[in-house]
């Protein structure tokens, strides 16, 4: 740390804030028009300005390993699919609550007015009939589900989370930007943000009066588990999977507020109700928070070329047998032209004009309005009617007016030409909040996402939410187009706030949740990941012997090396220039699999699993052959066994973790049956046993039991029947007997599973035989019925 | 006129598929224009779930459901039904710019509202190919809307060639067009196409054709398989007019009606077929004959 005396007090402030300059004619939330910090900000800045510069990045630093280490990643859409760091802007936005007050004040009001209007949409039509929405806009918009039309929603309401996104114009007043309720992102990486940024502030964010987040929701999971009504049915989570851009929102929230994470692929639905396929059967889903939008629900009655949803879920919604959160069929709420329509219904529905106004809009399918957006397009922002994108989307295809503007003819050509189809928006500009840019604050444009639950006892606003800070000082909304990072909001109490967890307190009496039933398609990924990380270690040894005899003979010509290379587990790939690629694919397999999971799978182990694929593409990428491989793979070798001892010392043992086991059980079986019927073979070179032996792990182990030479029953022995060789065949079986023994069904009522039966058989026979009657055929028929084993498993449990 | 229908679809999968849920349009509608007397759809294997339904539109459907494995699957509708000439009645339809004004003060999302039949549907979207072919067949802009509907379904009848096997259900009607080939589902997509870009409410109708002309009339294409054709909005005191672009002629008694919808995919006759790897074949087969003559 440094030795640079701490300094307090105004000075400290002044000197922080020195090349602090808010842009003219934009607001700024540090900064009050005449310079003076805002009483909010007040207790943060003196604590921020007494850090030593390098204190403070010392703290960022802090803030960021935390969200590398929880794991906190986003993904870009045709940006090759691959995860990028969380983008935090450490300094949070700030607002005192009795400002807070009034913006959730108007947001509670428009939550409560987007329930009418949804409502009417989807049932009496009033305002259409009454003239205060056109029947053409709600009719050309997809988001307008027909099949929904008359459907009342099981709760009885069509809302129940929604966000909002904020900005504060130049006059000091906030607007709405836009509404977003068909799956609103982002509340998970709010809570994530808080998390970060009180580990950058630690000792300020203790005892400065911050609202938690916690109690918000604890009121959401309350809400959700209560629509189920009094049914013992589950509440999920539908995500479209993880090539989604916000698939580990979905996972974090799951694992947060415990809730099921399931895909299309996962559910059915029997007369009328919902089922979760698990690996104990079906188990019926009353209550889904989708994050799919609502046309790729049900590829039956909504958009057929859905390969996300699942058929017959709109019946379900129906028949009142499933409740969806938001309901399907409310995305009509955020068509971007509804906002200009939005004052004259507040006044028809609610008889009181909008607390806070929306963005003005207006829709170009009518005379007046298109006329208005002509004459005013230098102050406007042309965008599509039927969008329900953000404005700062950035494949929103929204321009300034002004830029158009200078092309007069093609503006009035292209209104006329697609009137309805466009919105004149006006071009607001953003207030700006402090960022620490290059060690120093700057000015920053910004807008906020305020998330709001209904609750019993109505709505209820997430006291914090989720800012956007822009990547320039352009101030105008739509510049946030270019991205930019995201930041913490803190709403501050003048008095102490209940310090809030939804982890179970201490001292209340510890309940154990009841059991909810593995996913067969959780089971299967973790099957598989089981499968292919031991797939990748046997292949890690195999090439390890291969390249360590490579370097003692200097030649790959030996009878020893023809034998090795034409070794059937390496599938005709050459060991020294293919099989790498065999192993980075099995290793990317396991990858895969793990990704599909990662509800379920610890942060470290995800880790250490990604630790794993990028040292296997750096040791393996330019290495020469022989000696230097042989050491490039040993050390891949510890990563391998590391992760696997992280799973196997670490995780709980859920039926998740049986299936991760199995699958590691059996490929290990297989791999040392299809070992030994090669390099045990009668016609197999001299070298081959001890080779075997070594890939085995089990040299030390043969020296000491047998005390002298390999020979073709010594190795068959410690390889197949040993009841206490952690390699041996028997001894996966074992295993492979006792965890399916924790499987549900394992003891039917007429007796045993046929899987039970099968691998007790297997494990029986192996168990009395002798070395002598354990040849190449019989270790061939062996791989082959385990083999058998897995497709009895796959029928029984991951299907 | 009284007909006596038989349809038949059949799936035949390579591999057997692991169950499946099917919403059926295959049953004739009750309307005005015709009567169903008797209508009975049969279904093997027996579904393990079998509900009636009726959609926005006010079509009826069933929607079924199969938990077993299955390799084939029969749907099998035998149906009795009367249909009514409409009566002809002098055109009182308005011009173009009178329908657009019409429209534009019609606050209505009921089933039968045009406002559902002018934008865009997942099968039929505004190209600027469709627009320029309409403008083309309109006269001037004191033509009624129901002689530019009369004018537009001939030019295609015309213009376009009945051929089996040149489309599929999936060809977008911009291909179909461009290559001026296509089936009935094809004509009615282009027709409607055309109808909503110069502002004419258009929707489409499935249904069956009378397989063999009254005597002395020429056979009309479109009979081996379920038929399609259009319905256009002539405003309100006209109402709804339904044209067949494939045979450029009105539909009068030798169409029998199904259901109808924005585009072919309100109202396929079987939706959520399932596609397997191994691949499968669908047979379909149509008689309608007028009572008597079977």
């Amino acid at each position: 740390m440094s030795s640079a005396k701490p300094q307090t007090g105004p000075d400290a402030v002044t000197r922080l804030l020195a090349g602090y300059r808010p842009l003219p004619g934009v607001s700024d939330e540090l900064l009050d028009a005449a310079g003076a910090v805002r009483p909010a900000w007040r207790g943060f800045i003196s604590h921020v300005a007494a850090m030593a510069p390098e204190e403070i990045s010392h703290r960022i630093s802090q803030g960021d390993q935390y969200l590398r280490d929880a794991g906190v990643f986003f993904r870009q859409y045709g940006d090759g699919q691959a995860e990028r760091a969380w983008p935090l802007s450490h300094i949070p936005v700030i607002v005192h609550e009795s400002e807070w007050g009034t913006i959730t004040e108007g947001l509670i009001q428009r939550a409560d007015l987007l329930e009418s209007i949804v409502a009417d949409l989807y049932g009496s039509q009033r305002l259409v009939m009454e003239g205060h929405l056109p029947a053409s806009l709600v009719a050309m918009s997809p988001e307008w589900l027909r099949p929904l039309v008359g459907v009342r929603p099981r709760s009885g309401q069509f809302l129940h989370f929604i966000a909002f996104e904020i900005a504060r114009g130049p006059d000091g007043q906030w607007w709405v930007l836009g509404d977003r309720v068909q799956a609103p992102s982002g509340a998970g990486f709010a809570l994530e943000n808080r998390v970060a940024t009180a580990r950058v502030f630690p000792d300020h964010y203790a005892r400065a009066n911050i609202h938690r987040l916690a109690g918000f929701f604890r009121a959401f999971r309350d809400m959700m588990n209560d629509l189920r009504g009094d049914t013992d049915s589950r509440v999920g989570i539908l995500t479209p999977g993880r090539l989604n851009d916000t698939y580990f929102e979905h996972a974090y929230i799951a694992r947060y507020l415990g809730f099921m994470l399931l895909e299309g692929e996962d559910l059915t639905v029997e007369n009328g109700q919902v089922m979760v396929r698990t690996i104990a059967g079906l188990e019926p889903v009353s209550v889904l928070w989708r994050r799919i939008d609502a046309a790729f629900a049900d590829p039956l009655e909504l958009n057929e070329q859905s390969r996300l949803g699942v058929p017959g879920l709109v019946e379900a919604v129906r028949r009142g047998q499933l409740a969806v959160v938001n309901a399907l069929g409310t995305g009509i709420l955020e068509t971007r032209a509804l906002l200009a329509f939005m004052p004259r219904i507040a006044q028809a529905l609610l008889d009181e004009p909008l607390k806070l106004p929306n963005i003005a809009t207006w829709w170009c399918g009518q005379e007046s309005e298109r006329a208005h957006v002509l004459a005013h397009a230098d102050r406007m922002m042309i965008g599509e009617a039927l969008s329900t994108r953000m404005l700062f989307d950035s494949e929103d295809r929204t321009h300034l007016g002004a830029t158009l503007a200078e092309r007069q003819q093609s503006l009035s050509d292209m209104i006329d030409r697609r009137g309805p189809m466009l919105v004149g928006q006006e071009a607001v500009t953003l207030s700006t909040t402090p960022a620490m840019v290059d060690g120093a604050l700057t000015p920053r444009p910004m807008s906020l996402r305020v998330f709001l639950a209904r609750t019993p006892r109505g709505w209820r606003a997430m006291p914090g939410g989720y800012a956007r800070i822009g990547r320039s000082q352009d101030a105008t909304a739509i510049a946030m187009q270019r991205g930019g990072s995201v930041a913490d909001v803190w709403v501050l109490s003048d008095k102490p706030v209940r310090n809030e967890t939804l982890l179970p307190s201490p001292a209340a009496p510890y309940k154990r949740s009841r059991r909810v039933e593995l996913p067969s398609r959780a089971a299967d990924n973790l099957f598989w990941m089981g499968r292919y990380v031991e797939r990748a270690e046997g292949l890690i040894r195999m090439l390890r012997a291969w390249h360590v005899r490579l370097a003692e003979a200097g030649r790959d010509d030996t009878p020893l090396l023809t034998h090795v290379r034409s070794f059937p587990g390496f599938h005709d790939a050459d060991p020294t220039s293919e099989a790498p690629g065999a192993l980075l694919a099995a290793i990317s397999a396991a990858t895969a699999s793990a990704s599909q999971v990662r509800d379920r799978f610890s942060i470290d182990g995800w880790n250490a699993l990604n630790d794993l694929a990028a040292s296997a593409q750096a040791e393996l990428g330019n290495v020469s052959p022989g000696h230097a491989s042989a050491r490039a793979l040993g050390r891949l070798l510890h990563r391998v066994t590391g992760f696997s001892g992280l799973v196997h010392e670490n995780m709980y043992r859920f039926a998740g973790w049986r299936f991760l086991s199995i699958g590691r059980s059996l490929e290990r079986a297989v791999n040392m049956c299809e070992a030994l019927a090669w390099f045990a073979a009668e016609a197999a070179p001299e070298g081959a046993l001890d080779l075997v032996v070594e890939v085995g792990d089990s040299v030390l182990t043969h020296r000491r039991l047998y005390a002298v030479a390999t020979g073709r029953s010594t190795v068959i022995d410690l390889l197949a029947c040993d009841a206490n060789n952690p390699r041996s065949v028997l001894y996966q079986l074992a295993e492979m007997k006792e965890q399916v023994s924790f499987l549900p069904g394992a003891q039917e009522a007429d007796g045993m599973s046929e899987l039970s039966r099968a691998i007790l058989k297997l494990h029986a026979e192996i168990a009395v035989a002798a070395p002598e009657d354990i040849d190449t055929a019989r270790l061939m028929d062996l791989r082959a019925d385990l083999w058998r084993a897995s497709d009895l498993l796959t029928q029984a449990y991951l299907r | 006129m009284i007909y006596d229908i038989r349809l038949t679809i059949e799936y035949v999968y390579r591999a057997p598929v692991a169950g499946g849920r099917h919403v059926l349009y295959m049953t004739p509608s009750q309307a005005s224009s015709q009567r169903v007397i008797t209508s009975l759809l049969d279904i093997t294997p027996a579904p393990d779930e079998r509900i009636a339904m009726t959609d926005f539109f006010g079509n009826t459907a069933v929607e079924v459901a199969f938990r077993a494995p299955h390799a084939e699957i029969a749907f099998r509708l035998r149906a009795r039904v009367e249909r009514i000439a409409p009566e002809d009645k002098p055109d009182i339809s308005p011009a173009l710019p009178a329908l657009a004004s019409e429209l534009a003060g019609l606050r209505s999302l009921a089933a039968d509202s045009p406002h559902h039949f002018l934008a865009d549907s997942p099968r039929v979207r505004a190209q600027p190919e469709f627009e320029a072919y309409a403008r083309a067949q309109v006269a001037d802009d004191k033509q009624t809307v129901c002689a530019i509907v009369a004018s537009i379904g001939q030019a295609l009848d015309r213009d376009l060639t009945f051929d089996p096997g040149s489309t599929n259900v999936d060809t977008p009607p911009e291909e179909a067009f461009a290559a001026r080939h296509g089936v009935c589902q094809d004509f009615t997509h282009i027709m409607i196409a055309c109808l909503r870009s110069i502002g004419i409410p258009a929707g489409y109708v499935s249904g069956f054709l009378r397989t063999r002309p009254p005597p002395g009339e020429e056979r009309l294409e479109g009979a081996d398989a379920m038929h399609a054709w259009v319905r256009a909005w002539c405003g309100g005191a006209t109402g709804w007019v339904e044209y067949d672009p494939t045979n450029g002629i009105w539909v009068k008694d030798q169409h029998i009606a199904v259901a109808h919808g924005r585009d072919y995919g309100d109202v396929a006759p079987v939706r959520g077929v399932v596609r397997t790897s191994g691949g499968q074949t669908s047979k379909q087969a149509v008689d309608v004959m007028p009572l008597g003559e079977t």
